[in-house]
């Protein structure tokens, strides 16, 4: 009798650890995905919200959104950092934040696309001198994530938002950057993100990019 | 029973109410507060982020014993097990900084390097091509930084108060021998290699590493380019000639090869700009050369570059000695260089680097005296005019052989260690005016040895120590020679550096066959440099004093010829050198300017005293400016270099006195040039464009300044003659084409 009992009452309690788990990892992603919004006001708090993402994949060790989160919050630290200087070893941090995701999930659109901002990360360092080589990696990683996922907006978002502040003579501006816009937007109505904790992000810029080339 | 079974899975799942704070500090070893480090529990998502006190604080629902970490890029890992048990826990973290290339101060002292990735460079390869006055060479770009002479005259680097032939050049390590054109009386040559060849310049003005030698002052250190981006296709038409090459990367992006012809004639040329001397054969050149990059498995690099040219020239110029003679000078030229290097990792932090070179020189030359209408002239009397008349071949063969390995220590910390072989022969062929030949040959085999260790003994203090032996056949002994440099970080990304160093080299080969067995000449290098380097404005200073000697000193032979005496020449040269530049007061313009004090003498050749060497101006400055203009799609360059006068000196054989002495002296007028060019990109952007053209004009001596580079004295005569430029103004105007690929890519970059 005692048996019986036991048993479902382990089952019972091992599906609730599951869950449990499962629930712990999702609330912790979307209280940090809540705060990464907010975060983009200083690299203090992206660093937070980044070391955040770094600890949740480290413990999940199964995830691949964490790091990727955590790249991506350790690039944009990267694009905000006045110090030319430190702007290479936290490109390189992000580098190594998303081998880790790559690693959990490979041939990932979303992770190309941060590829390639780390790229771009780069070359912002002394474009004149490093276009050759990161300008090229950063369009190579771009290209590569269109095809991995034809339907992901954030390629050709991030091709028409560098279109947009790329000068007129090099190709750029709002000619050229907002039909790549419209297309992403286009993408951005019919995308459906695999989990309510998958990448989503871009919209709102690629919808005042539109607005002001529309100006 | 099952109040017991709901209380335990009770406790089991709501295990975690109890919460429990972990707070404190983090800093490093001395103390100093650590911002931004990460500080969690293994296999938990509980942690936070140290704040820019250091100061750190969480809440964790763990309990027992837990692994806490705490991470910060640059710093030591720290771990430490803890026991949470209900009770806020407080600790004090403290870690050590590594040693990172990102931290780690760079040894600098002597040395320029343009590089795009290394920090603690004030220059990227880019710039070499970018300087106006280099005019597409890359020595002619290093004329504007500090330590180095405007010499107009000849061609090479004259160096701090060494002359060209203490300069020496290496690509991928391996020395090359005819680096410049073939020198041509009273002519600068310029440098025979395509600048684009090259990714990284080292160029030490002093005190440079012991992998290299056999330079008393200088050694330029060129890296050649490794895989090409993509498969294209170039054209190249100009006042000067025609070009074409061929660029194909491999599918899998693992090796390339490349070949490329230029044909150069400067008849159009010096049609349109009137030449000072009278060309009777037009200068002609056809160029090859070819290479193959191959990646290996290990991450390494096998390259092999090839390069071929044939040229010939011939002028007449006025003959200093007399008011109605002309001396005809010609000059064929084959030259040929062959360098094969290969860079492998062996693992377990070693690297191997070899490298072989050959090259082949033949110089023929022949000098006439002619009349009024261009026939021969062989007179005796007066004063032997007919010496004027003679033939001289010069065949020369280089060879070398090069390996070195390099273990990486802990930290940054490395050594460095292996040998060189060097082989030559020099044939000189000389015919006198009535057919009487004389000839030597020079063979020497020079073997060295290096060692060389990188030390860190913290991030801010660095130390490279080294030494090289010799052994040149020729000489018979060993000569041994210390290298030290250090560098320490200062505050506020400042740094300051010292370096010195010994430096051997073989006799002027010119001069050894009257003196076998003279020693090496010899120089002893003190540098000391100060550098700040802080948001794209970089400042330098540096102090050096170089002592000469064991230097050449000539008599005249019973022939009247000069021929080598001794070799107990003296010298010393000391001075101060700045260099700023900025590339952000003003946007969109990045300007550098160099100012170097030189104060040397020399007692060496002929010289009957200590005096200034005739190539060595006191105060020398340069200011090159450069401005892309997006609207216009085009680059503007602009360089003013300035020298004061520099000596020049009539020195002669007195037999009366049976000693050299100075029977006439003066000083040259200062030195001024303005050179500009400009880089014109029509298809910029245009990423449709099949064809991508890059049209580039160049104008020397803007302004028409008089320049007087020195004085020439006649032999027979001492009739005194101005060295000056062959016309006052040269303008190139040139277009470069590339295509069968889209290279908007590159647009920014080779904007020439």
């Amino acid at each position: 009798m005692k048996k019986f009992i036991i048993f479902p009452l382990l089952m019972l309690l091992s599906i609730c650890t599951l869950a449990q788990n499962a629930d712990k990892y999702n609330k912790a992603m979307k209280k940090n995905l809540q705060a990464l919004d907010t975060a983009f006001k200083s690299t203090a708090s992206l660093l937070v919200v980044a070391n955040n993402f770094e600890r949740i994949g480290d413990a999940e060790k199964e995830q691949w959104l964490p790091y990727y989160y955590a790249a991506f919050a350790q690039v944009n630290i990267g694009f905000m950092e006045q110090d030319k200087s430190k702007v290479d070893a936290i490109a390189d941090k992000a580098t190594s934040l998303l081998d880790k995701a790559d690693a959990l999930s490979s041939s990932n659109s979303e992770i190309s696309c941060i590829r390639s901002m780390i790229a771009s990360c780069h070359m912002m360092v002394d474009p004149m001198s490093r276009y050759m080589q990161y300008g090229k990696e950063s369009s190579e990683a771009l290209e590569k994530a269109k095809t991995q996922d034809p339907s992901n907006p954030r390629p050709y978002f991030l091709i028409g938002q560098s279109l947009k502040y790329t000068p007129e003579q090099f190709g750029g501006g709002c000619g050229t950057s907002l039909p790549q816009i419209e297309n992403a937007l286009a993408r951005y109505e019919s995308f459906k993100p695999a989990s309510d904790l998958a990448p989503t992000w871009g919209k709102e810029l690629a919808e005042s990019i539109a607005a002001d080339c529309k100006k | 029973m099952k109040l017991t079974f709901t209380i335990a899975i009770l406790l089991i799942v709501f295990k975690g109410y109890t919460q429990v704070e972990i707070s404190g500090r983090m800093t490093d070893t001395k103390g100093k507060p650590l911002y931004g480090a990460s500080i969690s529990l293994k296999d938990s998502y509980d942690g936070t982020t140290t704040d820019s006190l250091g100061n750190f604080s969480f809440n964790t629902e763990e309990t027992g014993k837990q692994l806490l970490q705490a991470t910060l890029e640059g710093y030591a890992s720290f771990e430490q097990i803890i026991s949470i048990a209900g009770k806020p826990i407080e600790l004090k973290i403290s870690v050590k900084e590594l040693i990172t290339e990102l931290n780690a101060v760079v040894i600098t002292a002597g040395s320029f390097e343009a590089s795009d990735k290394k920090k603690g460079t004030v220059l990227t390869p880019l710039d070499i091509v970018t300087t106006a006055s280099a005019e597409g060479d890359v020595t002619g770009a290093l004329k504007s930084l500090p330590g180095t002479q405007q010499v107009g005259e000849t061609g090479g680097l004259f160096v701090r108060g060494g002359t060209a032939t203490e300069s020496k050049i290496y690509i991928d390590g391996n020395l090359v021998n005819n680096f410049f054109y073939s020198s041509l009386p009273g002519i600068s040559s310029r440098g025979r290699f395509n600048p684009f060849l090259f990714k990284g310049t080292v160029f030490s003005a002093g005190g440079y590493s012991a992998l290299y030698g056999q330079a008393l002052s200088s050694a330029l250190i060129l890296e050649s380019t490794d895989l090409p981006e993509r498969t294209e296709g170039s054209l190249n038409i100009s006042v000067i000639g025609i070009g074409t090459g061929i660029q194909k990367l491999a599918k899998d992006k693992k090796s390339s090869w490349g070949l490329t012809y230029n044909f150069s004639h400067l008849g159009p040329a010096f049609a349109l700009i009137k030449q000072r001397q009278d060309y009777y054969q037009n200068p002609v050149f056809h160029e090859a050369d070819g290479n193959f990059r191959i990646k290996t498995k290990r991450g390494g690099m096998l390259k092999y570059y090839s390069y071929w040219s044939t040229g010939k020239v011939g002028y007449r110029s006025e003959d200093i000695d007399s008011a109605n003679l002309k001396n005809a000078f010609n000059l064929d030229n084959v030259n040929t260089y062959q360098n094969l290097n290969l860079r492998e990792n062996l693992g377990k932090g070693w690297k191997l680097s070899t490298g072989l070179s050959y090259s082949t020189n033949i110089d023929e030359m022949e000098n006439e005296l002619q009349d009024a209408n261009e026939t021969r002239q062989v007179f005796m009397n007066p004063a032997g005019y007919a010496f004027k008349n003679f033939s001289i071949v010069k065949k020369s063969h280089y060879a070398q052989a090069r390996a070195y390995t390099e273990k990486k220590l802990k930290g940054l910390n490395a050594v460095r260690f292996g040998a060189d072989y060097f082989y030559s022969q020099e044939k000189n062929a000389y015919t006198d005016y009535n057919g009487a030949k004389s000839d030597f040959v020079i063979t020497d085999q020079l073997s060295a040895a290096f060692a060389e260790t990188d030390l860190y003994l913290s991030k801010d203090l660095a130390a490279k120590i080294g030494g090289r032996a010799e052994h040149s056949k020729l000489v018979d002994e060993w000569n041994i020679a210390p290298r030290l440099s250090l560098a320490y970080k200062l505050k506020n990304n400042g740094q300051a550096s010292l370096a010195y160093g010994v430096f051997y080299q073989n006799p002027e080969s010119t001069l050894e066959p009257a003196l076998p067995g003279a020693g090496y000449a010899k120089a002893a290098h003190y540098i000391f440099q100060y550098q700040k380097i802080k948001n794209d404005r970089s400042f330098r200073a540096e102090i050096f004093y170089k002592a000469y000697q064991n230097l050449f000193t000539t008599t005249n032979d019973s022939y009247g010829r000069t021929v080598a005496a001794d070799n107990d020449g003296t010298g010393y040269a000391k001075g101060i050198e700045f260099f700023w530049r900025d590339k952000k007061s003003v946007k969109n313009l990045d300007y550098w300017i160099s100012y170097s004090y030189l104060d040397t003498k020399r007692k060496y050749l002929n010289f009957p005293e200590a005096i200034r060497p005739n190539f060595s101006a006191m105060h020398t400055a340069s200011l090159v400016v450069k401005k892309f203009v997006l609207p216009w799609k085009t680059g503007f360059n602009a360089a003013y270099n300035f020298a004061t006068g520099r000596p020049f000196y009539d020195i002669r054989f007195d037999g009366l006195q049976d000693k050299y002495v100075i029977a006439d002296k003066g000083t040259t007028i200062p030195y001024h040039s303005l050179s500009f060019s400009l880089n014109y990109l029509p298809k910029l952007g245009k990423t449709d464009s099949k064809i991508f053209p890059i049209i580039v004009m160049s104008v020397s001596n803007v302004l028409g300044q008089q320049q007087v580079y020195n004085y020439t004295y006649g032999s027979i005569t001492g009739n005194r003659r101005p060295i000056l430029p062959t016309s006052r103004r040269f303008v190139f105007v040139g277009c470069f084409i590339s295509f069968g690929t889209d290279r908007t890519d590159d647009a920014i970059n080779n904007n020439l």
